[in-house]
């Protein structure tokens, strides 16, 4: 939440006149091109990235990013108050119905890869957990650290809070293992932090912390935990390579939507993104789309 | 209106009526934009309780993304730490306020108070900031807590906001004492704290009462340090240990969860739910302040 304020901030710089303006008009012949870009927490720090490179080089185009999560950013299309709304999660098949409702086709960009990171605090001796030890923790089977061969120690949860994208995903593919009929829950002992900046702090102050946070999130305070599909590894870090290479399991790929096919100024920016905009990608803490060469 | 004389000028009866409607226009309008916030909020809020069942609705799980709506752990966090935070804040509000007023000397009393009204233009970011990196981590140590982010230390922010308003509400009430009630104590050979303890500070009793709501109601509303502080772990609170827990407020709640949720779904609704709830928690706090300071009026001499 802190980090979408300081994104509405930022771009509050950059936005200047840029109020409004409907989907679809964005393309017009006007001088100066605008649209919002609304959306993903996660992505917010790469999106400004690629807006501030993007309106360097071409001064006549004007783009205002703000955070706010993943679903703001998808309301916001619904409700055609911007023309990209950037998501680290597919939208629903509701979603999709409503902005059907509203005359709106959502249409999906992959912009960029991000591993989920496990952290933990650096004096934590675990060096590495199965994705079924990470499930066992989250739901609260696992209370104490000696159970997964660290010290003993109490098990304290943190995660983002239910509205963000990573949290869905990380139930998805940890806690519920990928199963589309598991009903498994983060344990209600989980503490749900406002921000990436709440589980940094925490996992940093406090040894029994156990955390997740896109990779891009992740300072050198914290201990990455190497995550094993399944006890007879290979026990894996989130990397660039190890996320494009496939071998680290809890990635996912970022999108930006937009309100029925791009035209105009929009769809050159999204060209961009995909092209040129992905050398950015790195120096964000994420990982570029494969063959892209970023 | 009518009591304008009837010889005045026209030009000054004119501007003096509407002068008068212009003020009382802005005032009926207060009161009439509270009313309609607490219509939206019923609007929005009230199909909340036919959507999910009263059983559920006041269970003890709360995972809105998977609709399962249960308040009642919210209800309690928010009461716990509220109620925490005054304890700890009232007797050091009343303590620093006695001092303030009775005890302090001149000079010292002028430089306390601006600085006590500083203590209240703190933002609660800043606080909240305060509490993760400072408190937190002595909570844990000190306490032997599994973490920082607990109950009590939501409460100890709190408690550091709520005592500006103790303070200065607490101090206001003892200056309204009547100086014969001290003279009269120390005429009758009581030292000078048997005459504050028994005769100054009861006869204030209710404008500290008074000092005592507001603060809590300024506790009740406080977002943003507490969702920074308490953890955010929707818990019912259990035993005593569940102080050193961490809870979920119901303020924290609606921070957090407002900006994602989809309009019109159960789970908007239930967020404004909460505020009703909430609503009508400082409503009656409120009320109960409001009722100790007519009941001081009507006691007569105290202001």
């Amino acid at each position: 939440m802190i980090c979408a304020c300081l994104a509405a901030v930022l771009s509050a710089g950059c936005s200047g006149r840029s109020t409004g303006g409907n989907a679809g008009s964005a393309g017009t012949t006007a001088p100066e091109a605008a649209f919002q870009d609304t959306g993903s927490d996660t992505l917010v720090n790469l999106a400004l990235a690629w807006a501030e490179r993007y309106m360097s080089e071409n001064p006549e185009v004007r783009i205002s990013v703000t955070g706010g999560g993943s679903g703001t950013g998808i309301a916001s299309l619904i409700n055609g108050t911007v023309q990209i709304a950037n998501a680290s999660r597919e939208m629903s098949a509701e979603e999709i119905a409503e902005a059907k409702k509203n005359g709106i086709s959502p249409v999906k960009f992959t912009v960029a890869l991000d591993a989920i990171a496990v952290v933990a605090n650096p004096n934590n001796s675990v060096e590495g957990l199965t994705l079924q030890q990470l499930s066992d923790i989250y739901t609260g089977k696992i209370t104490r650290w000696s159970q997964v061969g660290g010290q003993d120690g109490p098990v304290v949860l943190l995660s983002r809070e239910s509205n963000s994208g990573t949290y869905v995903y990380f139930l998805e593919q940890v806690v519920r293992l990928g199963n589309a009929k598991s009903k498994a829950l983060f344990s209600p002992e989980t503490l749900l932090m406002p921000s990436s900046q709440g589980i940094g702090t925490e996992v940093q102050q406090n040894p029994h912390a156990i955390g997740y946070d896109g990779l891009g999130y992740v300072t050198s305070e914290q201990k990455m935990i190497a995550v094993a599909r399944t006890a007879a590894g290979p026990y894996v870090l989130p990397s660039a390579r190890t996320v494009l290479n496939k071998s680290y399991p809890v990635s996912r790929p970022l999108y930006m939507y937009t309100a029925g096919e791009p035209t105009g100024a929009v769809k050159k920016y999204l060209d961009w993104i995909v092209s040129d905009g992905q050398k950015l990608v790195r120096d964000v803490g994420f990982v570029p789309l494969a063959g892209s060469g970023g | 209106m009518s009591s304008v004389p009837v010889r005045a000028r026209r030009r000054t009866r004119f501007s003096e009526f509407a002068l008068e409607t212009l003020i009382r226009v802005l005032g009926f309008s207060t009161i009439g934009f509270v009313g309609l916030i607490f219509l939206f909020l019923l609007r929005e809020g009230v199909p909340v309780f036919f959507e999910v069942p009263p059983g559920s609705l006041f269970s003890g799980r709360w995972y809105p993304t998977f609709g399962i709506f249960g308040t009642l752990p919210l209800i309690f966090g928010s009461l716990l730490v509220t109620l925490l935070a005054i304890a700890m804040a009232l007797p050091l509000g009343v303590a620093t306020a006695v001092f303030v007023r009775e005890v302090a000397p001149r000079w010292a009393r002028e430089i306390l108070k601006p600085i006590i009204e500083v203590l209240a233009g703190i933002p609660s970011v800043v606080l909240g900031f305060f509490g993760m990196t400072l408190v937190a981590p002595l909570v844990r140590e000190v306490l032997g807590a599994p973490t920082g982010l607990t109950a009590f230390s939501g409460a100890f922010i709190l408690a550091y906001m709520a005592l500006p308003t103790i303070i200065s509400v607490a101090e206001d009430a003892l200056d309204s004492v009547p100086r014969s009630y001290r003279d009269a104590g120390l005429a009758m050979g009581a030292t000078r704290w048997q005459t504050i303890w028994r005769v100054v500070v009861p006869a204030a009793r209710s404008g500290i009462l008074t000092a005592v709501m507001l603060g809590m109601g300024r506790a009740i509303g406080e977002t943003m340090a507490v969702m920074m502080v308490t953890g955010n772990a929707a818990v019912m609170p259990s035993s005593l240990a569940s102080l050193f827990r961490p809870v979920r407020t119901m303020t924290a709640t609606i921070a957090a969860e407002m900006g994602e949720v989809a309009r019109g779904s159960t789970h908007y609704h239930a967020l404004f739910g909460i505020g009703i709830i909430l609503f009508v928690l400082t409503f009656l706090i409120n009320l109960a302040a409001a009722t100790a300071i007519f009941q001081k009026k009507r006691k007569g001499g105290l202001r």
